[in-house]
């Protein structure tokens, strides 16, 4: 769902406030724009770089859409638990839950012309992007109406037309890629930059090391984001990385820690990153966030780790909620009008779920298509060679 | 009958008549450290594919001090539960997690056997086998070679689950073996039950080449036999007729065994009587197994869950065409996965069922 139409129905829902440049009386929150100032949680760690101003510019229309964006994303991986425990979605499925912040903190910070490539935690970038609900259930219980057309499932969400790359399945494999899109936006002079999210996981492959050489000996415009969750599926990252200093990894690359629960740390953060690579090449970007579900569906996430620490993280770090403080603290909202917004994204998600069961599977035709290029004549063999044989669509 | 008294297990989907379990004797000739069938037997207990695994895995950690388990998750029991009890039983300085780096750990696996240590790696899925296919490819199978022999990495087992599971989508559930079997200086091994697979894996952990050894994860749980709980090896590159016939021989491995064991009880009900044959090594074969079948038969058809085109089957195919191109009767039939990338939602579509394999049986019968 694009920040924009979460704007335009927020302003149909009844948030109707008084107005007033001191926040203490009531105003229209879905049209205000007067600037309101934000300080980020805790201080950027920097490797060889000066942070970014702990001073974010944000105003009462951008917090209450962070807010149902974020609320929108929650309740949508809920969801998609519940489809996979339904047996309505097949496949693997890795829920994004407790990293809202990064998906939408970086989306504010960026445009549609910035390109995005990402691993298989991939349902809530491709929101941000503006994809819409139906896509996404479509997707993921492979239909038609899905964003590959049901071709791809959980892992392999697309957007081309906002620089959505995707969707890859193999670990540390589209971080590569990454610099690439980012050569491509260089040669372009397109002023657009790329970036290549992984986990803490990935941060550990081969291909990372060669991606950070390559971009930097070449100055690429590309911003390596590694969002720290703390398990590379069952491992905790101590266990896994000799230095758990993710933005220091680079070396000769500078780095930048940022609180990936902060939605305003992250957009500080990325603005700051876009202006450093189109000036002077990669920079990584350690988002340090959480993720409240295991690492897929096949993992419950609590054998090495414990209730304590999820619960404990909820109630200390979880980014709506601080969304919530800041928007009551501001007086831009009730309690109640918030709670009505997220009772309005769930019927969003269940509406969608509902259609998303009405779009059909993909014809079975669609086995053979997008192998090769279209018409290029390829022949293709059946389960027996001298039975059945077509030729590539 | 190894499979299909397993796989009864599972009711609705499988559906299996009852077989003497001597029909599908596990054949262990000419090897001292193998026990005859009924005896392995008489010590059984009955286990799961994934447990005869941990089984053998606790076997080659305790009989061999120098031999280590590592790779992704496995120190907590890895991903499927394989390794077990391992870390808690032998410590964590032999039974350890790596960072998810296949390259690494396939590389690391190669310097740790070059030192005479039976270094038994596990890669998560076949998927991810790719990462680490430079390190397969070019250090581990040459190492011998262009050393001259004075140095190795025989020592070197990598474990990996390939394989459908029926919703694994692209990156859970391809069969990459065929890429090895192009590759001199390895072999390759696929087990089709748990009794085989814990003989299997403790023969490739001991054999002094290094192997990859293919685990069915579509079997994993499903499959379940008597497994003896002692110390056995079953032979490499020797396969087995695991059910006699006359009309027509057919070879698989692994998993697929299974479903063209189901499409063989089919064609009996039609009057064909099919010979199968499991190859358990695929590299380097057992020729003379198959094409002994095949100069009885006149027939032969052979069925893998990769891609048809390059698939294993296209070797065998033609190989046995050399060997027994005046004794066949039809051309030799390739039921396999389609020449399409592992679709999610085709996966019915995609994998070489029954009744395909059914199909081909009767038209090469029926030449």
């Amino acid at each position: 769902m694009a920040l924009s139409h979460l704007k335009s129905s927020s302003s149909r829902s009844n948030l109707v406030k008084p107005l007033a440049a001191a926040f203490s009386l009531r105003r229209l929150i879905s049209t205000s724009t007067d600037p309101i100032t934000i300080e980020t949680s805790v201080p950027f760690a920097t490797h060889r770089c000066d942070p970014p101003s702990r001073t974010v510019e944000t105003n009462p229309q951008e917090l209450l859409s962070f807010f149902r964006v974020m609320a929108t994303m929650r309740r949508m991986e809920i969801a998609a638990d519940s489809l996979y425990k339904a047996k309505l979605i097949r496949g693997f499925c890795h829920l994004y839950d407790g990293q809202e912040a990064v998906a939408v903190g970086m989306e504010a910070a960026i445009t549609k012309k910035d390109s995005i490539i990402t691993a298989y935690r991939d349902h809530c970038t491709f929101l941000g992007r503006g994809g819409t609900l139906l896509e996404v259930f479509s997707e993921l219980m492979g239909r038609q109406g899905g964003c590959s057309k049901g071709k791809g499932g959980s892992m392999h969400f697309y957007k081309k037309d906002s620089g959505f790359y995707g969707g890859h399945g193999i670990v540390g494999a589209q971080v590569p890629l990454g610099c690439g899109l980012a050569f491509a936006h260089k040669y372009n002079k397109d002023d657009a930059v790329a970036f290549a999210l992984y986990g803490d996981g990935a941060a550990n492959q081969g291909q990372l090391f060669e991606a950070l050489n390559i971009s930097a000996l070449w100055d690429l415009p590309v911003i390596l984001v590694c969002e720290n969750n703390h398990y590379g599926m069952g491992t905790a990252e101590w266990r896994a990385a000799k230095s758990p200093a993710y933005y220091k990894r680079g070396d000769y690359v500078p780095g930048l820690k940022v609180d990936g629960m902060d939605a305003f740390a992250v957009k500080q953060a990325c603005k700051f990153a876009k202006e450093h690579a189109l000036k002077s090449g990669p920079i990584i970007l350690e988002m340090d966030t959480y993720r409240y579900h295991g690492h897929s569906m096949s993992d419950p996430g609590s054998t090495y780790r414990t209730r304590d620490e999820i619960s404990g993280v909820r109630q200390e770090r979880d980014p709506i909620e601080r969304i919530r403080k800041l928007i009551l603290a501001h007086d831009l909202a009730t309690e109640k009008e918030l709670k009505d917004i997220e009772k309005e994204v769930r019927k969003q998600v269940d509406e969608a779920i509902a259609e998303a069961k009405e779009s059909p599977m993909p014809e079975p035709s669609e086995l053979f298509t997008n192998v090769y290029v279209k018409g290029l004549g390829v022949e293709a063999y059946g389960a027996d060679r001298k039975e059945v044989r077509a030729v590539l669509p | 009958m190894v499979m299909s008294t397993s796989l009864r297990r599972c009711g609705r989907r499988l559906v299996f008549s009852v077989f003497n379990n001597r029909e599908f004797s596990t054949t262990c000739q000419g090897s001292k450290v193998i026990q005859h069938h009924e005896q392995l037997q008489e010590t059984g207990k009955s286990l799961n594919l994934c447990s005869a695994i941990n089984q053998a895995l606790h076997i080659a950690l305790e009989t061999d001090p120098r031999s280590y388990v590592f790779g992704e998750d496995v120190s907590f029991g890895g991903v499927f539960r394989c390794t077990k009890g391992l870390a808690e039983k032998f410590g964590k300085k032999r039974v350890f997690n790596t960072p998810l780096c296949e390259q690494g750990i396939v590389g690391f696996g190669i310097g740790l056997a070059a030192m005479d240590n039976r270094a038994i790696a596990e890669i998560q899925f076949a998927d991810y086998i790719f990462p680490a296919f430079d390190q397969i490819v070019n250090e581990a199978a040459k190492f011998r070679y262009r050393s001259g022999n004075q140095f190795n990495c025989g020592g070197l087992t990598i474990r990996t689950p390939y394989g459908a599971v029926g919703h694994g989508g692209h990156y859970h559930s391809q069969s990459p073996e065929a890429f090895f079997c192009h590759v001199p200086g390895i072999k390759v091994v696929v087990p089709r039950s748990p009794r085989e697979a814990k003989g299997l894996l403790l023969s490739c952990i001991r054999d002094t080449n290094p192997v990859i050894f293919f685990e069915p994860k579509w079997l994993y749980r499903l499959a379940v036999e008597e497994v003896p709980e002692h110390d056995y090896m079953l032979p490499l590159s020797e396969a087995e007729v695991i059910r006699e016939g006359s009309d027509i021989t057919l070879v698989g491995w692994g998993a697929q065994l299974s479903i063209m064991e189901q499409a063989c009880f089919d064609a009996e009900k039609e009057g064909i009587s099919c010979e199968l044959i499991d190859l358990k090594t695929l590299i380097p074969w057992d020729k003379e197994t198959v094409e002994t079948s095949v100069r009885k038969t006149g027939r032969l058809l052979i069925s893998h869950e990769a891609p048809v085109t390059g698939g294993f089957g296209a070797e065998i195919s033609a190989s046995i065409v050399e060997r027994c191109f005046l004794r066949l009767e039809a051309p030799v039939a390739r039921i396999c996965g389609l020449d399409t990338p592992f679709p999610l939602v085709f996966e019915p579509f995609y994998i070489p069922t029954k009744n395909k394999i059914v199909d081909a049986i009767k038209a090469t019968v029926n030449y």
